[in-house]
C-alpha cells in the first residue's frame, strides 16, 4: 500500500520513517531553490508564503500562462539539493518546514537540522518531470516572479506527488552519504586492478 | 532556392530539431537504458528505472520536455567548407535556439554573466556555444545539439598530470570525479574522459566523447581497453539510478584524446546524465537533411 503524507505534516507523521522508504504527498508542494534560501537566511528577508508544516521542493519549472492567465505546470524536476546545503538547516528552523524534496543527498548540517526540527529530506528521481507535472494538479500561486522562472516560488496543489524516496530521516540516517562511504571504499581495490592493465607509458 | 528561403528553411529545421531532442531521447541512449533496467534487481532501483519509463512516455504522448532542465545549448559543428550557408549559420543557430525556446518551450537558462540577469531567450554572449571542425572540400554540415543541464555540467572537471602518474593517474581521476560528484549527477552515466595535452584541450575532447554513441570505441586498441575497463570498473561501484545504489553505475565510458606534451597528460571529465539530450542532424548542400541519432524522427 503506497503511504501518503498530506499537508501540513505533523512531526509524528514523520518518526516512524527510515531512510530508504517511499512515500508519496498530497496537498501544497512549494518550489524553493538558491536565491529563495539566500533571501531568507543570508539577507533576512521574510518568505513571501508560510511553510509550518509544508514541503518544499528544490526544482526550477517550465511552465506556461495560458490564455485565461492561469499557469500550467508543463515540466518540473528536482534539482540537486546539495547547492542549498549552506542554508538549509537555519531554512528548517526558521520555517518549521517539514519535508524538503529534491535531487541527490544533503550533508551534516542538513541532517542536523532534519533531527532536531522533525524534518525529513526525500529524493524525487532526477529527470522525471514529466511524471511529477502530471501529479500537479492546479498551480494556487507564484510568488517572487521577479526572480525568474526557474526561481520562482510556484505554490503547486499536488496529489499523490511521487515515489519519494527518504534520504535523511528524522533518526539521523543519511542514506546518500551512506551509499557514497560503501562506493569510497570499493573504489581503492577496482583501481588496483585497473591499473595493473594500463602501464602504457614504457 | 534563393538564399533567403534557405535561411529561413535551415532555421526552422534547426529550431524544431532543437526543441524535439528535449522531448524524446537517442535511440542509443534509450536502448542502453533498457539493457540497464532489465538487468537491475535492487527494489529502489528498479523504482527509479520505472519512474524514468513512465516519465519519457509521458513527455512523447504529451510532446513536453521530458526533464525541466534543458539546459544552455550548445552546438558542435563538423562542417563542410564548402557547405552553401557556412558564415550564416551561428546567426541561424542562435534564432533556432529563441524559436525552440519560444515553442519547445525550453527553460529560460542564459544568465549573463557579470550582469547575472537571465536573459529569457536561451541565447547571450556566446550563447549558444559553438564548436567548429572544418572539414575541406565537403559541402554538407553535421550537427550535434546538446542540452548541457545544471546537474550533469556540474562534475565536469580537468586538470594537467605530471607523466609519472601516468594512465593509473586518468584511472584515478575518473573515479574521483565520479564517487565525489557524479552521483548526484543523475546517473546511469555516460562518462566522456579527454586524455590530451592541457586542461581546455582535454576539456572539450571529454565533451566530444558524450556526443558519440554509447557503445562505441575508441580506434586505439589501448584507449578501448582503457574505456572497457573503466565501464566494468565503475558499474561494479554499483551507484545505481540516482546515487541510491544498484547494478551499475554508468551507460559507458568514452574517452577521446589527442597527442600530448612529452611533460604533460591533461585530463578532463564530462557526463551525461541518464537523460542524455543530444541529437546528430547532417545537412546537405541543397538543405535537404537526416536525422542520425533519433530513429523514426518527425518533423
Amino acid at each position: 500500500m503506497k503511504k501518503i503524507l498530506t499537508t501540513p505534516i505533523k512531526d509524528e507523521d514523520l518518526e516512524s520513517l527510515t531512510a530508504g522508504d517511499v512515500v508519496y504527498l498530497t496537498g501544497t508542494l512549494i518550489t524553493c531553490r538558491d536565491v529563495a534560501h539566500r533571501r531568507l537566511i543570508e539577507q533576512g528577508r521574510d518568505l513571501p508564503v508560510d511553510l509550518k508544516g509544508g514541503a518544499i521542493f528544490h526544482a526550477g519549472p517550465i511552465v506556461r500562462q495560458k490564455d485565461d492567465g492561469e499557469y500550467e505546470m508543463v515540466s518540473i524536476g528536482p534539482t540537486t539539493s546539495m547547492r542549498m546545503e549552506k542554508f538549509e538547516k537555519d531554512f528548517i528552523k526558521q520555517t518549521g518546514v517539514k519535508l524538503i524534496v529534491g535531487k541527490g543527498g544533503m550533508g551534516a548540517e542538513t541532517q542536523e537540522g532534519c533531527v532536531e526540527n522533525k524534518a525529513v529530506h526525500a529524493i524525487f528521481p532526477g529527470g522525471c518531470a514529466v511524471l511529477a507535472a502530471t501529479k500537479v494538479e492546479k498551480i494556487e500561486g507564484a510568488e517572487w516572479k521577479d526572480l525568474g522562472m526557474p526561481e520562482t516560488l510556484w505554490i503547486n496543489k499536488v496529489k499523490e506527488f511521487g515515489p519519494l524516496i527518504i534520504s535523511i530521516d528524522t533518526k539521523g540516517r543519511n542514506l546518500i552519504e551512506e551509499n557514497k562511504k560503501v562506493f569510497n571504499e570499493k573504489k581503492k581495490p577496482i583501481l588496483e586492478r585497473i591499473n595493473q592493465q594500463i602501464g602504457f607509458i614504457k | 532556392m534563393n538564399r533567403e528561403q534557405a535561411v529561413a528553411d535551415l532555421t526552422n529545421v534547426m529550431s524544431k530539431f532543437t526543441a524535439y531532442i528535449g522531448k524524446r531521447l537517442p535511440t542509443d541512449v534509450t536502448q542502453k537504458l533498457g539493457d540497464l533496467r532489465e538487468k537491475e534487481v535492487n527494489f529502489l532501483a528498479k523504482e527509479v528505472y520505472e519512474s524514468m519509463r513512465q516519465n519519457q512516455e509521458a513527455a512523447d504522448k504529451l510532446d513536453r520536455p521530458s526533464c525541466q532542465d534543458t539546459g544552455v545549448i550548445q552546438y558542435f559543428l563538423t562542417a563542410g567548407a564548402n557547405f552553401p550557408l557556412l558564415g550564416e549559420l551561428e546567426e541561424i543557430l542562435q534564432e533556432a535556439t529563441a524559436g525552440a525556446t519560444r515553442e519547445g518551450p525550453l527553460r529560460h537558462n542564459a544568465v549573463e554573466t557579470f550582469v547575472e540577469k537571465n536573459t529569457g531567450t536561451n541565447t547571450g554572449s556566446k550563447i549558444p556555444w559553438l564548436d567548429w571542425d572544418i572539414v575541406p572540400g565537403d559541402d554538407s554540415v553535421t550537427i550535434d545539439v546538446y542540452m548541457a543541464g545544471g546537474g550533469c555540467t556540474l562534475p565536469g572537471k580537468a586538470t594537467v598530470l605530471m607523466p609519472g602518474q601516468g594512465y593509473e593517474g586518468v584511472a584515478e581521476f575518473v573515479f574521483d570525479v565520479i564517487t565525489s560528484r557524479g552521483v548526484n549527477a543523475c546517473p546511469p552515466l555516460l562518462v566522456g574522459v579527454g586524455v590530451s595535452t592541457s586542461a581546455e584541450t582535454a576539456a572539450r575532447l571529454s565533451k566530444k566523447a558524450i556526443l558519440r554513441p554509447v557503445d562505441s570505441r575508441h580506434p586505439n586498441d589501448n584507449a578501448a581497453l582503457m574505456e572497457q575497463l573503466l565501464t566494468d570498473g565503475l558499474n561494479e561501484l554499483g551507484l545505481g539510478p540516482q546515487g541510491l545504489t544498484g547494478n551499475n553505475s554508468v551507460m559507458g565510458v568514452n574517452i577521446e584524446s589527442s597527442a600530448r606534451h612529452p611533460s604533460t597528460i591533461g585530463v578532463a571529465v564530462s557526463t551525461g546524465c541518464w537523460a542524455h539530450r543530444r541529437g546528430r542532424i547532417r545537412i546537405n548542400a541543397d538543405m535537404s537533411y537526416e536525422v542520425i541519432s533519433h530513429q523514426g524522427f518527425k518533423l
